[in-house]
Order: structure tokens, then sequence, then C-alpha cells
């Protein structure tokens, strides 16, 4: 299982355990308080001052430039695109990955290794050269005469690539776990292989494919790299939410880029507290 | 693995199921990616030569390597620190701390590099004229570059480490302790041999991560000719300048370091489970 890092980490019951160690913590010394104060002067630094000052900033024109950047037609065009194309393919996720991690864990034949490496090649390749990847097959000069390039197939497409990995990285660690005597005891009391599936199986499952859900639509509304090169950044029909944001930062409005930046940022604490209160209900009854 | 369940799943449903993953991820994820590599090689070793011998792109994978080593050392330090106090001390804050590390993997790259220009540029910045005055300039320059892929690469070593620690526990630790090791004995004796690999995944981890860093980088970077031109964004140039060979080139090292890494990890992880 080589990479399943980034995502198996959010899900592999680590608040489940981290309830356990609390107990054995000590209180901080001087060396250790030193070290966490230090930590948190680079932490606030780095991420949370910059984080609030897109909020600060967003906020300090007043609701009339939040209003106006939030409600300019090519904005919510952007905006529509990026979150009902996310919501797209997380379904799409939802139902490949499943099968994806079934089959990893399931199933058996020669190969099954490379399999489970090219489901981390998303992860691993840097965006642009993601967005370049599928512009040698889906763009002009495409071997198999699909020609992507500048639609929202594209955007489409882009998104699926770099969130491929979300929820089979998550539903496999726990299909691993599961055990097959109650498949067994399903299929030797008569019921059939969808029955079995669908009514021991899936709802194991659940939990871990949502949480993926989560992950992937988070990562699909704020992708840019590799929609940069495929989608052509057309207004109105294949600009997503953070090149436009962009475009405004470039355009020296900061104001308006960053109301935009502060939607994108809502709509993913959305998702990871969705995925919080997923993960603690798992680690409840677990 | 030998149970009747999946004996007897009908060859039919698991032939349809095989064909259909292997279709899909061959489609979109393994003939995408090989076709870089048959477009680099279109002219055998040529696009690859020529491109190292374009000046802007050593200058490009340079700065890439620059700025990635720095970004993981950075967060290596701060990673390792962080787990051992989130694992082994108690304060007060820590859970909403816990949460907050993992806001960056999150956050759109755009948006992080705003976030950053924000506080950081010399114009009208929170920090960045007080700073540039000081002779220090951040945004458009090497600092706001490391800070950049910093923050998209944060949590990924913790990530790793956590876990580990908690596995572990704190008993061989304590019994150091006791025996008269100080903390700095103790560590290096006894809690950094348990967490090596971890925080070895953690660091290819975070370096495929930040090779590859685009969006952010290139909010912070700005358009300063070679000045401040990582690699990914030298590829977008090239690519839109209709040097494609050269992109393709630049992109299929990029593709290489990246799978590089992955190789790493897949080769050392089992190590650990088996011990």
């Amino acid at each position: 299982m080589a990479t399943t890092a980034p995502v198996a980490g959010a899900v592999g019951g680590r608040s489940a355990r981290k309830r356990r160690s609390a107990s054995s913590g000590s209180s901080l010394s001087a060396v250790s308080g030193l070290g966490l104060g230090v930590a948190m002067i680079w932490f606030s630094l780095l991420v949370l001052i910059p984080l609030a000052a897109v909020v600060v900033k967003a906020s300090g024109g007043g609701w009339e430039t939040f209003q106006d950047a939030v409600t300019n037609k090519q904005t919510l065009a952007a905006l529509r695109l990026t979150v009902f194309t996310s919501i797209g393919v997380t379904a799409l996720n939802m139902v490949m990955g499943t099968i994806i991690a079934w089959v990893l864990v399931r199933d058996r034949f020669p190969g099954k290794a490379i399999l489970d490496l090219v489901i981390d090649i998303p992860f691993a390749l840097p965006t642009i050269v993601a967005g370049l990847v599928l512009l040698s097959l889906y763009g002009p000069g495409s071997p198999v005469g699909v020609h992507a390039s500048n639609t929202r197939l594209a955007v489409f497409l882009a998104i699926a690539f770099v969130t491929l990995p979300f929820v089979v990285r998550t539903v496999q660690p726990v299909l691993e776990e599961m055990e097959t005597d109650v498949e067994d005891a399903a299929a030797s009391l008569g019921a059939s292989r969808f029955t079995t599936f669908r009514r021991v199986v899936l709802p194991t499952l659940v939990p871990a494919i949502f949480a993926g859900a989560a992950l992937s639509f988070a990562r699909g509304i704020s992708e840019y790299g590799s929609l940069v090169l495929l989608s052509g950044n057309l207004p109105y029909r294949t600009e997503v939410t953070s090149v436009r944001m962009l475009s405004y930062l470039e355009g020296g409005d900061t104001a308006s880029a960053a109301a935009v930046a502060t939607i994108l940022l809502v709509v993913a604490l959305l998702a990871i507290v969705a995925l919080d209160v997923i993960q603690r209900r798992v680690a409840r009854r677990g | 693995m030998a149970s009747s369940a999946v004996k007897n799943e009908s060859s039919l449903v698991k032939w349809v199921l095989r064909l259909l993953v292997v279709g899909y991820l061959f489609f979109l994820v393994a003939w995408p990616t090989s076709l870089v590599a048959k477009e680099t090689f279109a002219h055998g070793t040529q696009g690859i030569r020529e491109a190292l011998a374009d000046p802007d792109v050593v200058h490009a994978l340079q700065l890439t390597g620059q700025v990635a080593v720095a970004a993981v050392l950075i967060n290596l330090v701060f990673g390792v620190g962080m787990s051992l106090l989130l694992v082994r001390f108690n304060f007060p804050g820590k859970r909403a701390l816990s949460a907050l590390i993992d806001v960056p993997l999150s956050v759109s790259p755009v948006v992080v590099g705003l976030a950053l220009v924000l506080v950081y540029n010399g114009r009208f910045g929170w920090f960045g004229p007080t700073l540039e005055a000081g002779g220090l300039q951040v945004i458009f320059a090497k600092p706001g570059m490391i800070m950049a892929t910093c923050f998209v690469a944060l949590p990924l070593v913790i990530r790793e480490v956590v876990p580990v620690l908690e596995e572990m526990g704190d008993d061989q630790e304590q019994a150091a302790r006791s025996l008269g090791a100080n903390a700095w004995q103790t560590f290096r004796r006894i809690t950094l041999p348990g967490i090596k690999w971890a925080i070895v995944y953690g660091v290819v981890l975070s370096l495929a991560r930040s090779l590859g860093e685009f969006g952010a980088v290139k909010v912070v970077a700005g358009n300063i000719g070679g000045e401040t031109q990582v690699a990914t964004v030298l590829v977008q140039q090239k690519y839109q300048n209709f040097q494609q060979e050269t992109a393709y080139s630049m992109s299929f090292m990029l593709a290489f370091a990246a799978v590089l890494c992955l190789i790493v990890v897949a080769l050392l992880r089992p190590k650990e489970d088996k011990k």
C-alpha cells in the first residue's frame, strides 16, 4: 500500500487514538513550553495570520464589496461550474473509488501492485504536469480523437484526475480490516452477492466513503494547477473559481480576490467539519 | 483469503469489475502519464538535452531544488517538534491546534498565495513594509516562495509521525528517564529510532509535494522573468510559448522525481510492517 499517507491519516482512527494518549501526556516543562511557543509563532506567521488577513480583507471593504464580488455574473458562473463539477466528480469518485478499493483488496491478479502505485500518481504528480498529462491524451492531437481541451469536460477530467486517490485510500484500509466471515455467513444463509454487498459490506464502508468524498470535494473546488493549461479558462464557460480569484488579484482588486477566497475557505472548512463529524461517529461506533 | 464468499463470487462480476477498474485507471492515469514520457523521448534524449542547455530551465530547476529543500527542512523540524508536543504533552487548546494543523491540506493553493501576499507584500501588507524596511523582501522573492511551499506541505510530516508516536506509547521513554537519561538522550536513543521510518516517509512525501507546488508559489513569486521562476511555473510558460518539447521534458523530469518518491515510500513501508 504505497502512500496512503495524506488521506489515510485523515481517517485512520487518529481521533480514536487521540483520546487514549491524552491521559498519558505530561504537562509542559520549560523546554517543551519554549518549543511550543516557537512552533506556535511560526504556525501563526505562516498559516493563521495570513488566513485571517484574507477574511479581514474580504470584510474590510464592507458588505457591499463582498456582495459585488460574489454577485458578479462571471464569478457566479465560475462558482457554479466549480461546485457542480466537484459534486459530479465526487459522486463518480464515491462509486469508482469504492469499486477500485474493492478490487485492490479482494481481487488477486498479476500486476495488482502496479495498479496500487498508479492510484498514487495523481497525488505525487505536480498539478501543472497533471494538466499537461491529460492534455496529451485528451487535447489537440489526441491519439484517441477526443478534443476535450477548453471544454467543461476538461474541467471534469482534471478534477477527476487529481481527486482519484481520496476515496480509494480511505475505503481501502477499512475493507482490509473487515473479516470475510460475516459475508460468508450472509452468503451461506442464501443472500445473493448483491444483497450481501448492500446489507453487510456497504454499511461498514459508508463512513469511509463519505470521508473520502469530503476530502475529494474540498480538493475539487480548490483545484488550480491542473486546469491552467487544460481548461483554457474561458470566462462563463470553463473558468473555475480559483482562476477567477487569481484574475481579480492580478487586476489589483485584492478585496474582491479576498472575497472569493473567503468563499473557497468557508466551503473547504465546511467539508472538513463534515469529515470530522463523520470521523467522530465512526470512532464512537468502534 | 480462502473464504467461501470470496471464492464463490461469480467470476463474471469479478472480471467486469477488474476490467472496469483497469480501464478507468488506464484511461485516466496510466495512458496519459505514459504519453508524457513518449513525447519527451520522441526524438531520443535530444529533448532533455536541449532543455538542460536552456539557462532558464537550469535556473528554474535549481530554484525549485533550493526552495523545496529549505521548505522540507523547516517542515521536518516543525513537524517532529509539533508531533512530540501534540502526543506527549497536555496543554490548553491542544485539540483545536491538532485540527488547525490539517487546514493547509484543504486550502486552495491560490488562496495560500493570496493570504501570504496580503500579509507580507511590501506595499500594503500587514508586516511587509516593516520587513522590507528591515531589508527582508518576502513576496516576489525566495522567502515567500519557501513560506508558500512550507504552507502547502505543512501537515505531511506530522500526519506520518503522530500515529507512530501514539502507537509507541511512552513507557520506554519513562524508563529511560527514570534510569537517568536526560531529555535529549531519551529523544535520540529511544524516541528517534522508533519514529525514524515515519519521518522518512513524511520527508519523502513533503519533498514530492514541495517540488511540484504550482499555484501558491506562482502567486507569491509574481512574474519576474527568470528571477523567481520555479520549474512548474516554467512548464506553463514554455507550453504557452509553444516550446512544447521543453515543457514536456521538464514535466517528465518533475514526474520522474515524483514517481521516484512514490517508489521509495512503497519500498520502505513494508519494512516497518514486518518489524
